[in-house]
This record gives C-alpha cells, structure tokens and sequence, in this order.
C-alpha cells in the first residue's frame, strides 16, 4: 500500500516540478511548432500528393510519439540531477523498493509527457492538420506504453552512464539520431537493408510504430505507412521494456551503492 | 542496548587503492550522543553513508536499531533519520510539500494531491512544525528557494523526525552555516534530544560541536584513533601543565631542579609538568615568587591535533 502512495507522490512531485519549470514548459511547445508547423507544412506543400499520404499528419503522430518516448527517458535522466542536488538521498534512503522509485519517476515523468502532447494536439488543431479527435483518443492507452518504454530506456541509459554530467552530456546523442532512424518526420519505409537494420535498433523507433499502427489501422495509408503489425510493435515494446526497466533499475540502484 | 553496532567495517571504494575505511569497530548506546570526529577525507562520511544505506560496505557487520544493515536494509530505513552534508530538500517544492512528500514515503499517511486534503492530524503537525521553524503559515507554503541556509537545516531536521526514528544521523549538519544560525540549530538538536530522547549520531570536524557530546570516536585515514568521552581523550591525551615566570628566573629555575619538578627548559616562562598532581599542589611546592602563572586547560582541539598531526 505504502509503495503505490509512494509511487503516486513521486509522480506528483515531478509534475509539479515541470508545471513550476517556466523554461521547461515553453521549450515543450517550441519544438513541435517547430516540427509540425515549420518542417511539416514545408515538406507537404513540396512533397504533397507524392507521397500518397498526409505528410503533416504522418509527422503530427511520429512527434507525438517522439514526445512521450523523448520526454520519458529525458525525465528519468534527471535522477542524476536529483543526484547531484542531493535530493534523491532523501527518495534513497526511504523505506520503499528503489523499483517502487523508478516507476514513480517513470509515472511522474508520463503526466509530464501527456501534458506536452495534449499541447502539440492543440497545436495540430490550429494549424489544421487533419487528424480524428477520436482516433487520437483511441490511442491514449499506447501513449502510456510508449511512455512506459522511454522510460524504461531513461534508466537503462542512467545505469551505463551513472550519476552526474555524464549521462546529460551523452543522452542526446543517444536520442538525436533516433529522431531519424524512428522515422519521427522521415518515412523509413523503404531506406534499403543497411540503414533498415539501424532502424530496428533504434528503440524509438517502436514508439513511434506503434501510434502510427494505431491511428492508420484500417485506412488506405497504413501500407505505406506502419513498418510492423501493431502486435509485434506492442510485443516488442512490452518485452523489451521490461527487460531495460528491470535490469536498468537493478544496476542503477547496485551501481550507486557499490561504488 | 546498543543503537548501534559496528564490527570490523572495511570499505574499499573500486577507484581506489587504499581503504577509506580500515577495520573499524564501534558501539553507539540508545540514547547516546556518539559523534565521529576527523579531518577530511578520514572516512567520516563514508562511514555514516554505510551506516544509512546509502553505501554498500566492502566488509563487516553492523547492525542499526536492532536490524542486519545488509539483511534488513528496509527496517533500518524506517527507523532512522537522516541530515546530509549537502542540503537534500527539493527546492522546487515548498517547505510543506517538502514534509509532506516524506511523510508518505515513509507510510505515516496516504498521498493527497492538495494540503487541504491532507488528514487533521497531519494539519496539526505542520501548524506545529510552523511554531518550531518560526515561519508564518503563509512562508510554509512557499517555495523554499528563499529560505536561508540555517532554516533549511532546520527543516531538514524536522522532515527527519517526522517519523519518529530510532537514531538521527547528522552528516556534519552546519557546514556552511553562519555562527548564529550553528548555535540556533545546535540549541534545537540539544531540546529535541532532550525532549525525545534519541540516538544521534553526528560526523563533524568542528571540535567545539564535539566537545558536547556523550562519547566521541576520533578517526583519521579510515582508522580510529581514539573514542571515549571528551574528558576523557582530553585527558588521556594532552599534557597538563602551568606556564610560569619569575624576576629571579636562575633561582627559579633550580628550585624546579632541587623539587624534581618535570618542566621544559628553554624559554621563559617555563612549562611545568604536572604529572598527574593537581596544578594546586605544584603551585604550592613553588617558592621563588612568581611574576606569571598560568594554569592550562587543555581543550579536545590540543588532543586532536596531536592525534591527527602524528598519525
């Protein structure tokens, strides 16, 4: 009972540490104006009809997915900044599972996450792409997987980096090129073997899949579209999330004692 | 009954060659005042991170409130109290917020998003804790950046006996603060300790914090130097002595010789031994009237110094 009300105040500690973040908040909604208002709006007036499909709605959905994956993992790095401020000490050295402190971060930072989405659909109303409220609403529960997933990511890669400047210093450049190799605002679809085979190493990648196999389902896109059947999206998803959330909060909590 | 029990404590930290701390054993009564004195680097924050979880020991057996610090790390958890060195509240939250977020991790209430949803009996204890810090309600529900350093430690202090622990570690708790803002905290932990009754366990390397507590343990390159009472290092090991000084100093000087009085040639005024005997009792063997007396008093910072100059 403990562990859940600790997860829960974990979480609302971290949402309110985002809603008091001025900075943080604006920055939240620059990047996908500048994602879906600039890049999408550009490519769709060139591109347009080539590509068979709406290319400000295929980026609108691959940003949100980018946003609740990239928001998530960035989230969780910041247990090295508590680290640093000290505070995490005091979330430590409390009586609860140090899993019942990772999937409260984790929590805390999917508020956080679904707060910027709920931005970039308002954005994505005004500059009308053309999305259905409802088949976005369908897809909120694959917003927490996804979610979940970055996650999961977030403290796999704190647990190889560690505490301190490290793992802030590194995190884009694990992130970045993801952007591209997930296929955030580039179709990866057909990009040959090689570069196909990065692709499938990028976890993002996933996140975004799965959202675009949501949305797309049953539509005359989806083949041009989706890269994997939304069962095999969620099955890696589910799998290997759990794989980085176990072994990554495992060696991040052995790793800060065992120095 | 011990509070605490530590047993041949060794910690080798994986960078480095030496150990941090060296085969150390200690026993910290219930309700003793125990602090770890030591320059830095002596091991002194190491071993209080071990003692609270924080750290994994390389070797040894300490046992925390009655409970295996490896084995029952949770129980320990619950049952201390812990200052760090380095000020450990979330400054973007606000002083109640702060207390709140500790109050349900340690299971004493569940979470409410809003204060106001919060049980009576938690609203009590923050309007108490308002008196204690000296804060008008409205500053307990203000973001705590604008707090100055003293009334932080004060409510970290605070935060850490909201679940009423077994033992209270200080990580030498008022670094960086004013002398005022020492004394105010110092005065607060001496009426809590009063008033509850508790363990505490203290790092420092300010002597004068030292000089008050029930049992002091010297450490110095992870070894323990010395540990006993203050009294009791002060007298073990500084040197009790007068400085004295006459007109006639040859006179002086060889009734010192003839009364077989220990004292150190050189300079005057002259140092005279007391071996043991009460300054009262040297005075009065002295006849050649005396210009200077001064009875030294030796302090835990002589002791000290000593201890940790030789080593």
């Amino acid at each position: 009972m403990n562990e859940f009300q600790s997860v829960l105040a974990i979480a609302y500690r971290d949402f309110v540490k985002f809603l008091r973040d001025r900075n943080r908040l604006i920055a939240t909604f620059i990047f996908p104006i500048l994602f879906i208002g600039v890049l999408g709006t550009s490519f769709q007036s060139g591109l347009g009809d080539a590509l068979g499909y709406d290319y400000r709605l295929f980026v609108f959905l691959g940003v949100i997915g980018q946003t609740l994956f990239q928001s998530t993992a960035a989230g969780i790095i910041s247990l090295t900044e508590d680290r640093e401020q000290d505070f995490s000490q005091e979330i430590f050295v409390s009586p609860i599972s140090r899993f019942t402190i990772v999937i409260g971060k984790i929590f805390g930072e999917t508020l956080v996450a679904m707060s910027q989405v709920i931005g970039i659909v308002l954005f994505g109303f005004i500059i009308q792409v053309p999305f259905s409220v409802g088949a976005v609403l369908a897809m909120l529960p694959f917003f927490l997987i996804v979610c979940f997933f970055g996650g999961a990511f977030g403290i796999l890669v704190v647990s190889f980096l560690g505490a301190g400047r490290g793992a802030r210093e590194v995190f884009p450049f694990l992130i970045f090129p993801q952007f591209f190799l997930a296929g955030v605002f580039n179709p990866i679809k057909d990009i040959g073997l090689p570069l196909n085979i990065l692709t499938y190493m990028a976890p993002m990648r996933y996140g975004v899949d799965v959202l675009r196999s949501v949305y797309y389902s049953g539509s005359s896109a989806y083949d041009k579209v989706v890269l994997l059947p939304l069962w095999m999206n969620l099955l890696i998803i589910v799998g290997l999330g759990s794989v980085m959330f176990v072994y990554g909060t495992y060696r991040f909590t052995t790793k800060e004692q065992n120095r | 009954m011990n509070a605490i029990i530590v047993k041949d404590l060794v910690k080798k930290y994986h960078k480095s060659e030496q150990n941090a701390v060296d085969g150390i054993s200690f026993d910290v009564k219930e309700g003793e005042f125990f602090a770890l004195l030591g320059p830095n680097g002596a091991g002194k924050t190491t071993t209080i991170s071990i003692l609270t979880t924080i750290l994994s020991k390389t070797s040894g057996e300490i046992t925390v409130a009655g409970f295996d610090l490896e084995r029952q790390s949770s129980d320990v958890r619950r049952r201390v109290g812990i200052i760090f060195q380095n000020p450990s509240l979330d400054e973007n939250l606000t002083a109640e917020e702060n207390i709140r977020l500790h109050c349900i991790l340690y299971g004493l209430f569940p979470f409410k998003v809003t204060y106001n949803g919060m049980p009576g009996e938690y609203k009590e204890r923050v309007k108490e804790l308002t008196e204690v810090l000296g804060l008008s309600e409205k500053e307990m529900f203000q973001a705590i950046k604008t707090f100055s350093g003293g009334m932080k430690r004060k409510l970290e202090i605070i935060r850490s006996l909201m679940h009423k622990p077994h033992v209270l570690f200080l990580d030498e708790p008022t670094i960086g603060l004013d002398p005022l803002s020492r004394k105010n905290l110092w005065d607060y932990l001496t009426e809590i300790r009063k008033k509850d009754k508790m363990t505490v366990f203290l790092t420092t390397h300010y002597l004068d914090e030292a000089e008050n507590v029930d049992r002091v343990c010297i450490i110095n390159k992870g070894k323990i130097v010395s540990i006993g009472a203050p009294q009791e290092i002060k007298n073990s090991l500084t040197e009790h002595y007068i400085l004295v000084d006459a007109d006639e100093r040859l006179k002086l000087r060889m009734e010192l010789e003839e009364k077989r009085l220990q004292f150190k040639d050189g300079d005057f005024p002259v140092k005279v031994i007391l071996e043991g005997r009460s300054a009262q009792e040297v005075i009065k063997m002295i006849d050649t009237p005396l210009s200077l007396l001064t009875i030294h008093q030796p302090s835990l910072e002589e002791a000290y110094l000593q201890i940790v100059g030789e080593k």
